[in-house]
């Protein structure tokens, strides 16, 4: 009530006129100027991040410790995912990350129609890695190769069971942790697009995507790790 | 203070290139898992997938045109996982008596458990 008729929200008092932002560009009142606001988000988005190198290094580890203890039974449990579905995932992934990448060259360049196309292929093309994703369970359900609710599977001589069922837990805990972070980005890259028809963003003032942009390819990255160490176990 | 974003911006052509070699690492990681390479198989996976992490690193999220504190945060988060991942496997490696890992008890834990018992 005081400060209302003092501060107008999102220009701060002593601001130069060329910095002062129109209405729309959203100028946070800690920020001196979007500039600053962008480094904050992206250094945010950063820090987050590396919390999440550790929070899939968590699980990975018990996957090493394990599958080094039992090799011969977590490569017999590999060899029944599909390896060109996973690889056809793996690409269609990166190929996410490449529209993605496009998106923010186009949002710097302020060309926000390429931006709405690539965000939203973006989009088509994670739908379909879920999609694929969840081919591949359906098919591990039908193979009996659900740990602890469907584990009925058949093994070659010499192969533990519960080993094997043990590399499955490891693979539904994994591939569904980053199937969760791959939701939460389709949801982020729905909101942005709906950001971008309704003209939200400019060329000074486009962080959002960027910062999503970092959180979509850290996912790719993690797929990355994740493919060779579940899909290609071999001898 | 001259407040301006920067303007950086590499081609397409750039990130299509980036995406190819990507594509290409995918396929030499699937044939490296075909090859008879024994033991070698998962430090082999392993540093190819570090090669498309770093190249996705530094092209599609910008690593080489961010500050030094992009780096500190990765690099810190890096050397953490490096001390989680060496210090349990060394550990676990070093065990003599492994049975806790296949789920059996071992004598020790038994006699643990009827004195606590």
């Amino acid at each position: 009530m005081l400060s209302a008729n003092l501060v107008k929200p999102g220009v701060l008092p002593g601001a130069l006129p060329h910095e002062a932002p129109a209405t729309q560009e959203p100028l946070a009142s800690q920020f001196a100027d979007l500039y600053q606001q962008r480094e904050v988000a992206t250094l945010g988005m950063w820090v987050f991040l590396a919390t999440e190198i550790l929070f899939f290094g968590g699980p990975l580890t018990a996957y090493a410790i394990y599958g080094g203890r039992f090799s011969d039974d977590f490569v017999a449990a590999s060899e029944r995912l599909s390896v060109p579905l996973g690889a056809l995932n793996t690409v269609v992934l990166l190929g996410s990350s490449l529209t993605v990448a496009l998106a923010v060259r186009a949002a710097r360049l302020g060309q926000f129609r390429s931006v709405s196309l690539l965000v939203l292929a973006t989009i088509v093309l994670g739908v379909v890695f879920l999609g694929i994703k969840a081919l591949e369970y359906s098919h591990d359900y039908a193979e009996g190769l659900i740990p602890g609710i469907r584990f009925t599977a058949e093994w070659r001589p010499g192969v533990e069971a519960r080993h094997a069922e043990l590399f499955f837990f490891f693979y539904f805990f994994l591939t569904l942790l980053h199937a969760v972070h791959m939701l939460v980005g389709l949801a982020a890259w729905a909101v942005l697009l709906l950001r971008t028809l309704r003209g939200r963003f400019s060329v000074r003032w486009n962080a959002p995507i960027e910062v999503a942009g970092l959180y979509w390819h850290f996912v790719d990255v993690v797929w990355v790790f994740l493919f060779p160490l579940l899909y290609l176990l071999r001898h | 203070m001259e407040a301006q974003a920067p303007s950086h911006v590499q081609s397409s052509w750039a990130y299509l290139t980036i995406f190819a070699a990507l594509v290409v690492l995918t396929g030499t990681t699937v044939g490296a898992a075909l090859a008879p390479l024994g033991h070698w198989h998962i430090p082999v996976a392993l540093l190819i997938a570090a090669g498309k992490a770093i190249l996705i690193y530094l092209f599609f999220m910008h690593g080489l045109e961010s500050g030094r504190l992009v780096w500190l945060i990765v690099m810190g988060a890096l050397l953490c996982l490096s001390i989680l991942l060496s210090f349990t496997l060394a550990d676990y490696r070093s065990r003599p008596d492994d049975s806790h890992l296949r789920g059996l008890r071992s004598a020790a834990c038994e006699q643990c458990r009827t004195t606590s018992g």
